[in-house]
C-alpha cells in the first residue's frame, strides 16, 4: 500500500493521473494475448535468476554479479551456436547451447567465489567488476570478431535463423519451455534448500558462518558451489535471451536487460521464500512489460515501472525493519 | 577560545581529581555484576582494584568510564554527582579508560589514532599535533613514529598511545584494565614508570588487576572485589594472605579428585608454541590421558583460548607437535580433528555454538557425518527427540535454539557432540548457569569421562576448577604452570592465579 501511495505521489508530481497510469500498465500487461505472451517471456528469465539467487542468498551471499553471469551464458551459447549451426541439426544445437550457457554462467559465478576465497574480494565488488568485464566483452565481440558482415554496429551480431528459436505454442508468442524451465528451477531450489543436506548447510552458513564452520561444514566448498549453481541458472537465462521465442536471437550489448537485478528485488521481496518468488516475479514481469505502454500512450517514461518496483521493495523492507525494531523493543 | 591554548591548559596545569562511587548496582539479565559497590579513590594516588575473573571489576570500571550506565548508584567527581551517557562525556569530564584489548584503529596511522576523538577541527594541523604527540610521549618516556601504522605496533606500544591520547583529551583519572596481560617485561617497567610519573603530576590512576604482586608493588591502596561486592580495602603493605582471602573468601574448598584411574594418553603436546595478534604461549608440553579432566585457570585472555583452539585444530601451532590418540595431527585441518574424535565447545553459545533461526532438528541434521543427499526428516526428528530426552532439554525438535534458556542451550550443545568423543575441549561449560544446570552438565560430562573421554575446560570459577579437575593449568600472561588438585586448597589455587611463582 505504501508503495502504491508513493508511486502515486511521484506520478502526481509528474502531473499525470496515477489511476490512469496504473490502468495503462495493467492493460499493457494483460490487454491482449500478445501482451500476455510478452509478459511470459519476461517472466521466465526473472524466475530462473530468482531461483539462482535463492541459493546464494540462503548462504548469505550478495551475488550482484548475476548480471554478468547472464551475459556470459548468452556469450557462450552464441559462440557455440555460431560454430555448430551449419553442421549439427538445430535441436541438438539448441540443447548443446543450453549446456554452454549453463557452463558460461557457472564459470563466471565461480570466478566471483574464487575472487572471494583466494583474493579476499567481497562478492559484491567482485561481481560488479565481472559484470563490467562481461559487458565489455559483448561490445568487443559484437564490434569485432562476431560483427555482422559488412557493417559493424552495436545493435548486435547476425540474428540466428528461426530454426534455432524455441518454438512458440501455436500463436502464443512465448515458448512453454521457458516458463517450465523457470518453474522447475524454482521448485528444485525450494526442495534442495529444505530437504537436502547441501541446502541445510548453505542455510547454516548464511545464518552463522562461525558456528557452521565449527560444526565441521565445508564452508568454502559450499560457498563456491552456490556461486556456481546460481551462475549456471543465470547462464541458462542468457541462453533463453538468445533463443527465446520473443528474443532478438542475437548477441547484443546489455543483453541481460537488468533481469538479474530485478530478480534480486524479487527475492528480497519474497523474504528468501522460494514459493513466494513465483507470483512476485510474475507480478514484476507484468509491471516491467506493462509500463512499456506508458511512453506510447502518454508522455511518460517507461522507467516508471522500475520506480514502482523499487518503491515496492523499499517500502516492504522499511516496514520489515521497523517491525523487527518494534518487536525487539517489546521483547 | 584558541584551541592550542585550550589544549595546553589541560595538559600542563593539572588538577587532581577525587573519585567516589556510591552503591553502584549493575545487572546483566539475571547476573548481578555489581552489587552495591562503594569506593573512594583519593586524588593523585595509584589505587589498585583487585579481584578474580567475574568479580565485577571491569563492569565497575566501565560504569565509571561511561561505557555502561549503572542500574542504580551514583558517581562523584571531586564531590559533584555526574552522569555520563557515553565514554566521550566521561573523557570530557576527566575520566579515561584503557581497555584490556586496545580499542584503537589498527589500519590507521599513529597520529590519526591520536587525533580521534579530539575536539573537532575542520582542517587538521597535522604538524602541530605531531609535535604535541611527541612532547607528551617524551614526558612519559614513550617513543612513537607518528606515521607508523598501528597494526605494526606491539600491544604495549598501543597502550602507550592510548594513554597519551586520553591525556591529550584531558583525562585526569586514568583507568587501566589488566594492562599487563599481553606486554613484555620491559614494556611493563616502562608502563609502571609512566604511571608513577602520572601520579607525580597529580593524576589519579586506577589499576585493575588480578595480579597480587603487581598491585602490591605499584599501588598505595587496594580495594578487593568478589562476586560483585567490595570484600575488603587495605593499604598494599598488608600481607598477601589477607588479600588472597579477600579475593577468594574463607571457604576451605579442597580438591577431592584423587583416585586416578586413567587410561591411554589421548592428547600429547610437545613443545607447542601458539600465538595470535596479542599473545604468545611458548613451549607447552602436556600429556592428557583417557578419562582425565584438566581445568584451565587464570585471567581470561592469558592464553587459555589459544591453547584450546590449538588443541581443536583451529589454530596452527608455530612450533611443536600435537598427537591425538597416538596420531600426529600437527598442522592438519580442523575437519581431521573432528574425525579424530575431538569435540570443541566455544563459549559463545549463540555466537559460535548454535545457529540462531534454526531448530533443534535442523541442528541435529547438520551434525550428521557423510550424510546422504536428501535429509530424512522423520528419522532426524526421532533422533532429536531421543537426545532431548537423554539430555533433559526443555524443548521440541521444532523449537528454535534462541528460544531456549542458557542451560538448555548448553545441554543442546552437549547433545550435538558425537556420542563417544575422545577429547572434549570446552570454554566455560557452565558460565551463566544456575546450580542445578551446572550440576546436571557435570554429571553428563563425568559420565563421559567414565567411558574414557578426556576433558579440557576453562572456567573462571576457582571452586569449580578444584572440584571437577584432576589437574589445573594456571595461565598467567602466556606462561603456564600445572597444579595437582588432590588435596590442594582454594587458597593455594588463588595464590597461583594471582601470579605466585610466575615472576
Amino acid at each position: 500500500m505504501l508503495a502504491l501511495f508513493l508511486s502515486a505521489a511521484i506520478l502526481m508530481m509528474l502531473s499525470a493521473s496515477p489511476l490512469d497510469a496504473f490502468s495503462l500498465i495493467l492493460s499493457g500487461a494483460f490487454g491482449s494475448w500478445a501482451k500476455l505472451a510478452y509478459v511470459m517471456t519476461a517472466w521466465a528469465p526473472v524466475l530462473l535468476c530468482s531461483a539462482g539467487l535463492l541459493i546464494t542468498f540462503a548462504a548469505g551471499l550478495w551475488n550482484i554479479g548475476i548480471e554478468g553471469q547472464v551475459v556470459m551464458g548468452a556469450v557462450f551459447a552464441t559462440g557455440l551456436m555460431r560454430i555448430l549451426q551449419d553442421s549439427v541439426p538445430p535441436s541438438a544445437v539448441l540443447m548443446l547451447a543450453a549446456l554452454a550457457g549453463l557452463s558460461g554462467g557457472a564459470l563466471w559465478g565461480m570466478l566471483v567465489g574464487g575472487l572471494r576465497r583466494y583474493g579476499n574480494v567481497n562478492e559484491i565488488f567482485g561481481g560488479l567488476g565481472l559484470n563490467f568485464i562481461a559487458g565489455s566483452l559483448t561490445v568487443y565481440l559484437v564490434l569485432g570478431p562476431w560483427k555482422r558482415p559488412g557493417i559493424g554496429s552495436t545493435s548486435g551480431t547476425e540474428p540466428f535463423p528461426p530454426s534455432l528459436w524455441l518454438p512458440p505454442f501455436r500463436d502464443f508468442q512465448a515458448s512453454p519451455i521457458e516458463i517450465i524451465l523457470g518453474l522447475i528451477a524454482i521448485a528444485s531450489v525450494a526442495i534442495a534448500l529444505r530437504g537436502t543436506h547441501f541446502g541445510l548447510q548453505l542455510r547454516a552458513i548464511g545464518k552463522n558462518v562461525k558456528a557452521a564452520f565449527l560444526k565441521g561444514i565445508a564452508v568454502d566448498r559450499n560457498i563456491f558451489l552456490s556461486f556456481g549453481l546460481c551462475g549456471a541458472l543465470a547462464g541458462l537465462t542468457g541462453w533463453i535471451l538468445i533463443v527465446g521465442t520473443s528474443a532478438r536471437h542475437n548477441l547484443y550489448p546489455l543483453i541481460s536487460s537488468g533481469y538479474g537485478y530485478l530478480a534480486i528485488l524479487v527475492v528480497l521481496l519474497a523474504n528468501l521464500k522460494a514459493l513466494w518468488s513465483v507470483p512476485i516475479s510474475f507480478f514484476f514481469a507484468a509491471i516491467s512489460m506493462g509500463s512499456l505502454q506508458l511512453p506510447l500512450q502518454r508522455q511518460l517514461d517507461s522507467s516508471l515501472g522500475g520506480v514502482i518496483q523499487g518503491m515496492l521493495v523499499l517500502s516492504i523492507l522499511v516496514i520489515h525493519g521497523i517491525r523487527s525494531r518494534w518487536l525487539r523493543r517489546e521483547g | 577560545m584558541n584551541y592550542s591554548e585550550h589544549s595546553l591548559s589541560f595538559v600542563f596545569f593539572l588538577s587532581s581529581m577525587k573519585v567516589e562511587l556510591r552503591d553502584i548496582q549493575k545487572y546483566f539479565g539475571p547476573v548481578h555484576a555489581n552489587d552495591g559497590v562503594t569506593l573512594t579513590v583519593e586524588p593523585g594516588t595509584l589505587h589498585g582494584l583487585l579481584g578474580e575473573n567475574g568479580a565485577g571489576k571491569s563492569t565497575l570500571m566501565k560504569v565509571l568510564s561511561g561505557f555502561l550506565s549503572p542500574d542504580r548508584g551514583e558517581i562523584l567527581l571531586d564531590g559533584k554527582v555526574v552522569r555520563f551517557h557515553s565514554p566521550t562525556e566521561a573523557v570530557a569530564l576527566g575520566v579515561g579508560m584503557l581497555h584490556q584489548d586496545p580499542l584503537d584503529f589498527p589500519a590507521l596511522r599513529v597520529i590519526d589514532n591520536f587525533l580521534l576523538g579530539s575536539p573537532r577541527e575542520f582542517l587538521l594541523d597535522r604538524k602541530r599535533h605531531k609535535s604535541r604527540l611527541n612532547e607528551l610521549a617524551d614526558r612519559f618516556g614513550f617513543r612513537f613514529d607518528p606515521e607508523a601504522r598501528v597494526f605494526d605496533l606491539s600491544i604495549g606500544e598501543r597502550q602507550q598511545l592510548e594513554i597519551v591520547r586520553l591525556l591529550a583529551l584531558g583525562a585526569n583519572v586514568l583507568i587501566l584494565d589488566e594492562p599487563t596481560t599481553a606486554i613484555s617485561a620491559q614494556q611493563r617497567e616502562n608502563l609502571f614508570d609512566a604511571l608513577y610519573q602520572l601520579t607525580k603530576e597529580g593524576k589519579t590512576v586506577i589499576f585493575v588487576s588480578h595480579k597480587l604482586g603487581e598491585v602490591k608493588s605499584l599501588c598505595s591502596k587496594v580495594t578487593v572485589l568478589a562476586h560483585g561486592k567490595v570484600t575488603g580495602e587495605a593499604a598494599t603493605d598488608c600481607p598477601t594472605e589477607e588479600l588472597v582471602k579477600m579475593m577468594f573468601g574463607q571457604a576451605l574448598t579442597v580438591g577431592k579428585r584423587c583416585e586416578m584411574n586413567l587410561g591411554e594418553p589421548i592428547l600429547e603436546l610437545q613443545d607447542l608454541t601458539l600465538s595470535d595478534w596479542r599473545l604468545e604461549v611458548k613451549g607447552l608440553s602436556l600429556k592428557v590421558r583417557a578419562g582425565e579432566v584438566v581445568g584451565f585457570a587464570g585471567l581470561e585472555g592469558s592464553g587459555q583460548e589459544l591453547f584450546l583452539r590449538g588443541c581443536a585444530g583451529l589454530l596452527k601451532p608455530s612450533t611443536g607437535r600435537i598427537r591425538i590418540a597416538h596420531q600426529d595431527m600437527t598442522g592438519r585441518p580442523y575437519r581431521d580433528f573432528i574425525e579424530a574424535g575431538v569435540g570443541y565447545m566455544p563459549a559463545g553459545r549463540l555466537e559460535e555454538g548454535l545457529i540462531e533461526g534454526m531448530t533443534l532438528a535442523e541442528h541435529m541434521a547438520l551434525t550428521e557425518r557423510n550424510p546422504p543427499f536428501f535429509i530424512d526428516w522423520a528419522m532426524t526428528e526421532e533422533k532429536t527427540s531421543q537426545r532431548i530426552e537423554a539430555f533433559n532439554i526443555k524443548g521440541q525438535p521444532t523449537t528454535l535454539v534462541e528460544g531456549l534458556s542458557g542451560g538448555n542451550q548448553q545441554r543442546t550443545l552437549l547433545s550435538l557432540l558425537p556420542p563417544q568423543p575422545k577429547l572434549l575441549l570446552m570454554e566455560h561449560p557452565t558460565r551463566g548457569l544456575d546450580m542445578e544446570s551446572t550440576e546436571y552438565i557435570w554429571r553428563l560430562l563425568q559420565a563421559r569421562t567414565q567411558q574414557g573421554t578426556a576433558i579440557l575446560f576453562t572456567s573462571s570459577d576457582p571452586e569449580e576448577l578444584l572440584d571437577r579437575s584432576d589437574h589445573i593449568l594456571i595461565f598467567f600472561a602466556g606462561k603456564v604452570r600445572m597444579m595437582d588438585t588432590c588435596g590442594a586448597s582454594l587458597f593455594h589455587l588463588g595464590e597461583l592465579i594471582g601470579g605466585k611463582g610466575f615472576e
